[in-house]
Order: structure tokens, then sequence, then C-alpha cells
């Protein structure tokens, strides 16, 4: 094994909670390397402790940042206890705070990043990241050539989340480093829409629209046959851009990926940084009027046919089975 | 207020893109546009420089090989002038090397409030170089914005999460990273084109910013491709044309996954 401790950079979704993502990368780490730490910047790390070690952490590098964007901060504290305790690997989830504290840490500690990783794998004393490119239908694998610490950011979904029974991890609080003006961003207010259903990336059933929907007002169509499913909405970035939803729906490249059991798409085209971000899915079923749309070449179910048509007699179906 | 917006000129993302198979990268070569996601930044520049009165908008892009028609659209949109670091020498150059590149550009353009990018580039996408270009120059990294607003010094945004966005404020100078639909571009008028064959566009190589050869270009990025393969296809299934009961094929579809 060329790699004896890890790094996992941990975030909470709410109090006492790790993302997902977070779970994912220390399940992996666990996989990976004999030690594995985390290092969290945020509120309240003591409520995250119990979950952070059941999936591996023995240890939590917690640093306070208050109420500024933890970028600059936690990067620089971040190289300091890299210089202290020299992991040999340090791994992010392609998340917003993720990204931006392994980028500003790559260039404090002049290290390469591994981006968009999907695998991540060991060979002799070769770290290998592998990432998919062209829409998913080439794998890349990148190893570094540098010393460690090793820097890489992956993609959610892109491991399993299991726990592996670890007592919870110990808290070290990590000093806080003066970054003078880069520090100094304040989030001032916090914004968040209450969301009814299963979250997007948990759902088992996965219900997106694209610009085939015609308008803003038929996304109805598509939340109300997710709701039946018990499932989620989700849709392309065409809808997102033209502001008929919020952007916590985008599904693709630059939003979520999603890899539920049934991933309907209605009125999508099937653009590749649309199915980077659901092919993973079990089954996928297709909704389009064009019949040489791309989303069909991956399709397990294609209705060739018009979304106003097929979907409203679909919920009518369902609501008729369930009474 | 003087903004740099960083513009990555790119191959046409319409085309179908292909590895080169001796350096097993993506071919950068043939004619190279205008990232869209940097039309925003574009865009974003514009407005601010109207509204605080005054002020340039440079332009700073990196390319390894000639290109200048992306900067163009730039400059028919309305930005003052350009940056435009080419050289053979940044075949191969990572995140971080291309950060090195356009922190130092951007010094360059001299005294600089703020810089613009996108979240993320179409072809690269790794959405690291925002935030490494600010720890360079040792700015703040204001990312993610769905709206931008300037007042005194200060500048405000609204940064996307997964659950809605925070207001999030920092003084200048500092990089933001704005999302696709921060604002809508314009379209470049006629004389916009005209005017932009005669802007200023300052073409310089990595020696002239001062830049090692060696944090460049295969040798700066540290890293290799051990290997290319193709994915396990996913196969298209059943495809049927609508005739009235489609939404019956789906519902059995999702009896027999016992969805339903
Ligand atoms: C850097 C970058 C990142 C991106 N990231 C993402 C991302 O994360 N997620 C994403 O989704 N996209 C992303 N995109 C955009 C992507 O390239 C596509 O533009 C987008 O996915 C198209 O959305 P759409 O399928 O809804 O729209 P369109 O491509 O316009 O497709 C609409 C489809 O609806 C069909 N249709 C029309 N009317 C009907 C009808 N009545 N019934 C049935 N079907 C109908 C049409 O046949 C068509 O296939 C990204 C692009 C870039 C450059
Ligand atoms: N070569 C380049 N020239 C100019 N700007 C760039 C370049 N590479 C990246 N950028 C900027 O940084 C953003 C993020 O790029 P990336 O980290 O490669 O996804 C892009 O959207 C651009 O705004």
């Amino acid at each position: 094994m060329a790699l004896n401790k890890v790094w996992v950079f941990a975030e909470a979704e709410s109090p006492g909670k790790p993302t997902s993502l977070t779970l994912e990368l220390l399940t992996k780490a666990r996989e990976m390397a004999g030690t594995v730490e985390a290092f969290y910047a945020g509120a309240d790390p003591d409520g995250l402790t119990g979950p952070l070690g059941e999936y591996g952490a023995s240890t939590v590098y917690a640093l306070d940042t208050g109420d500024c964007l933890i970028g600059a901060p936690a990067a620089a504290a971040l190289a300091e206890l890299i210089g202290e305790h020299q992991p040999d690997m340090v791994v992010f989830g392609a998340s917003y705070d993720g990204r931006d504290v392994c980028g500003r840490l790559s260039a404090r500690i002049d290290r390469p990043v591994l981006s968009n990783g999907m695998t991540w794998d060991v060979d002799g004393d070769k770290v290998n990241v592998g990432t998919a490119i062209f829409g998913g239908n080439t794998l890349v694998d990148a190893v570094f050539t540098t010393p460690a610490p090793h820097l890489a950011i992956f993609r959610p979904k892109s491991f399993n989340a299991e726990p592996g029974g670890g007592g919870p991890a110990q808290v070290v609080t990590a000093k806080g480093v003066d970054t003078g003006h880069a520090g100094e961003v304040t989030i001032l207010q916090v914004h968040e829409a209450e969301q009814e259903g299963p979250k997007l990336e948990d759902a088992a059933v996965v219900v997106s629209g694209g610009r085939g929907l015609g308008g803003a007002e038929n996304y109805k169509l598509v939340e109300d046959l997710a709701k039946l499913l018990k499932g989620a909405a989700g849709a392309s970035r065409a809808i997102v851009d033209a502001g008929w939803v919020p952007y916590s729906r985008q599904v693709g490249q630059t939003g979520k990926t999603v890899k539920p059991k049934v991933y309907i798409a209605a009125g999508i085209s099937g653009a590749t940084q649309h199915m980077v971000g659901m092919k993973g899915s079990d089954n996928i079923v297709a909704i389009n009027k064009d019949a040489e749309a791309a989303i069909f070449t991956i399709a397990d179910l294609g209705i060739v046919g018009d979304v106003h048509k097929v979907m409203p007699k679909l919920i009518e179906a369902l609501k008729a089975r369930q009474g | 207020m003087n903004i740099v917006v960083c513009v990555k000129q790119i191959p046409d993302p319409a085309m179908p893109g292909q590895l080169d198979p001796s350096t097993k990268t993506l071919k950068r070569e043939g004619k190279l546009i205008m990232d869209e996601s940097d039309s925003f930044g574009v865009e974003m520049g514009l407005q601010l420089a109207e509204k605080a009165g005054g002020g340039e908008v440079t332009i700073v892009s990196m390319v390894p090989s000639a290109g200048l028609q992306g900067i163009r659209s730039a400059l028919a949109m309305g930005a003052a002038k350009a940056i435009l670091v080419s050289d053979d020498a940044l075949s191969g150059t990572d995140a971080l090397g291309t950060a090195k590149i356009l922190a130092a550009a951007i010094k360059r353009a001299g005294d600089v409030d703020l810089v613009l990018t996108a979240t993320e580039s179409t072809d690269g996408y790794t959405g690291t170089v925002p935030a490494q270009v600010a720890e360079l120059l040792g700015w703040p990294s204001l990312t993610f914005a769905r709206a931008v607003d300037i007042a005194e010094g200060k500048i405000k945004i609204e940064r996307q999460t997964e659950k809605g966005y925070n207001e999030v404020e920092a003084s200048l100078p500092a990089v933001v990273s704005v999302t696709a639909g921060v604002v809508e571009p314009r379209y470049p008028s006629f004389k916009g084109i005209m005017a932009a064959k005669n802007k200023p566009v300052d073409e310089v190589k990595v020696a002239d910013l001062g830049i090692d050869a060696g944090q460049v270009g295969w040798a700066g990025a540290r890293q290799e491709i051990a290997d290319v393969r193709q994915a396990e296809e996913r196969k298209a299934g059943e495809k049927i044309e609508d005739e009235g009961d489609a939404h019956e094929k789906i519902v059995a579809f999702l009896e027999q996954l016992k969805v339903i």
C-alpha cells in the first residue's frame, strides 16, 4: 500500500450530519490507507465525531471559521497541518467549498490537483485518479509525478458509503492562520429553500424535465410525477438557466450527480453534460418527441412522443392505481 | 473600476472532442472560440464598469497555440483591451500552471479592482482555477456568484449553495467566479465587431511574465496520463412510438422494477 495516511475534507449538510459525499470519501479512504483522518471547517465539530468515526476517521482536525467563507482560512490552516502531520494525500468532494479550499490549498503548497475523480487506486508507488470525459464515453487515468501530499477532488457518487464501525473520532482543534485581506469574506445571510420529499442525490426515483416541457408552468408535470413516485424532481441546465427552476435541481456536469433506481427524462435532449450526471442510474426512461434524440442511446425504455400527452396520462394512471 | 475578465479560448464544443494519441490530451488545434461560460463574466464586467461610472474591462487569456478569435469576441462585446499569453511552452499546462500564468498576467494589467471568471471551463472543467488565482494574488475568492453588486469599495454576491444561496461580502480587490445565467450576455453589434479589430492586444510569452518554463506545460503539471480506455457503453433498450398508450408501457416498466 503506497498510502499510509489519507485526509478527507469533511463537510456537514446540517449540524451533526456529514454530507453523503463526505461519507463516500471516508469509506473509500479506509480501503486506500491505514490511517484515515478528517479536516472540518465550520460550526459544531463535536456533533460530527460520531458519524465521521463510524465511517473511518480516527481524528478530526477542526477549524472554527466563524461567519467567514471557509476557502482561504481553511486552506491556510490545512497547509500548516499538512506540514505538521504529513498525510500522503488529501481528498475533497466536488462541492462548492471543496473546490474552493482545494484550489487555494494547491496554490499555497504548490501541488497539482487531479479533479473530477471517479476512481481512485494505487498501483505500486503510483496513485491513480480516473475521470470520464466526452460525457462518460472515455475513461482517463492520471497519476501524480510529485512527492506527497497529493490532492484530488472526487465527484459525488463515485464510491459507496458504508460504515466501518469505528468509534467517535477525536477532535483536535486546528490553529487559525492570519490570511489578512484574502480571508476577509463574510457570510452576511443564509437563504435556504425548504425542500419537500427526498433529496435529489438520495431519491430512488428522479424525474427530470428539460426545455421540451415548453414553459415553466409545465414543470408541474415533473413535480407531480416525482411526488407520485415518492421521488425527487430534477432538471436540465437549459431550464435552470431560463429561470424555470432553481439551480439546486440541476442534474449534470455542473449540477448534481444522481444514481437512482429509475431516472425519467422528460423533454431532455441528452447533451453529454447532462448525461454525465445521470448515466449511472440503474434504469433510464426517456420521453422525447425527436426519435433521434441522444438521450435514447442510453434509455432502457424510450418513448418517442409528446411530453404534454404522455405525462398527464401517466400521472392519471398512477393516481388511479393509488386510488 | 478596473476589471479583468478571464476568457478561455476553446475548440468549438459542438464539434466532437478528440484525444491526441501521442499526448493523450484533448486536441486543441484548429479554430478556437470564446468559452460561452466566460461570456457571462464579460457581460458582468461591462455592466459593473458602467455602473461604477468608469474604468476599463481587460480580457486575460492563456492559450498554447496562437489564438485571437475568442478574444476578439470579448472585445466586440465592449472590453477595452486584452492580454494574451500564448506560447508553445504552455502545451500540457494544468489548472495550477494556468492560474500562475493568469495571476501574472493580471498583475501586468496594472491596478485591478476585480477579476471575474466562470465557475468552470467547458473543456477542462477542473473548477479550481478561480480559487488558485485568488490565492496566488493574495485576494479573497467569492465563488459561484449568481448575483454581483459593488458599492463603496465592497463587493457583495449571492453565492450558490446546496440548499439556496448565501449573501457574501468582501472588500476589493477580489476574484469572483460567476455562474451561467448571472446576466444576459449582449450580442456584439456590427460597430463593436469592427472596433474590436483595432483594440490593443498585448501578446506575451511565458518568459515575459517572469515565470520559469518549468512551472508550466507538461513539466509543471507534475502528472501523467497513465491510461485511456473506452467506458463500457450503456446500451439502448426498447424504443417505442407513442400511439396514445405509451404511458401504459411506463407503468408496466415501473411495476416490473417494483417502484410502484
Ligand atoms: C460547461 C457546461 C456545463 C453544462 N452543464 C450542464 C449540466 O450540469 N446539466 C445539463 O443538463 N446541461 C448542462 N449543460 C448544457 C447542455 O449542453 C445542454 O445545453 C442542456 O442539457 C440542454 O437541455 P435540454 O435537454 O433541456 O434542452 P434541449 O437540448 O433544447 O432539448 C430539448 C429536447 O426536448 C425535446 N422536445 C421538445 N418539445 C417536446 C415535446 N413537446 N415533447 C417531448 N420532447 C420535446 C426536443 O426534441 C429536445 O430533444 C452544460 C453546458 C456547458 C457548456
Ligand atoms: N486558459 C485560460 N485562459 C483564461 N481563463 C481561463 C483559462 N483557464 C481557465 N480560465 C478561467 O477559469 C475558469 C475555470 O476554469 P477551470 O478551473 O479550468 O474549470 C474558466 O471558466 C475561465 O474563466
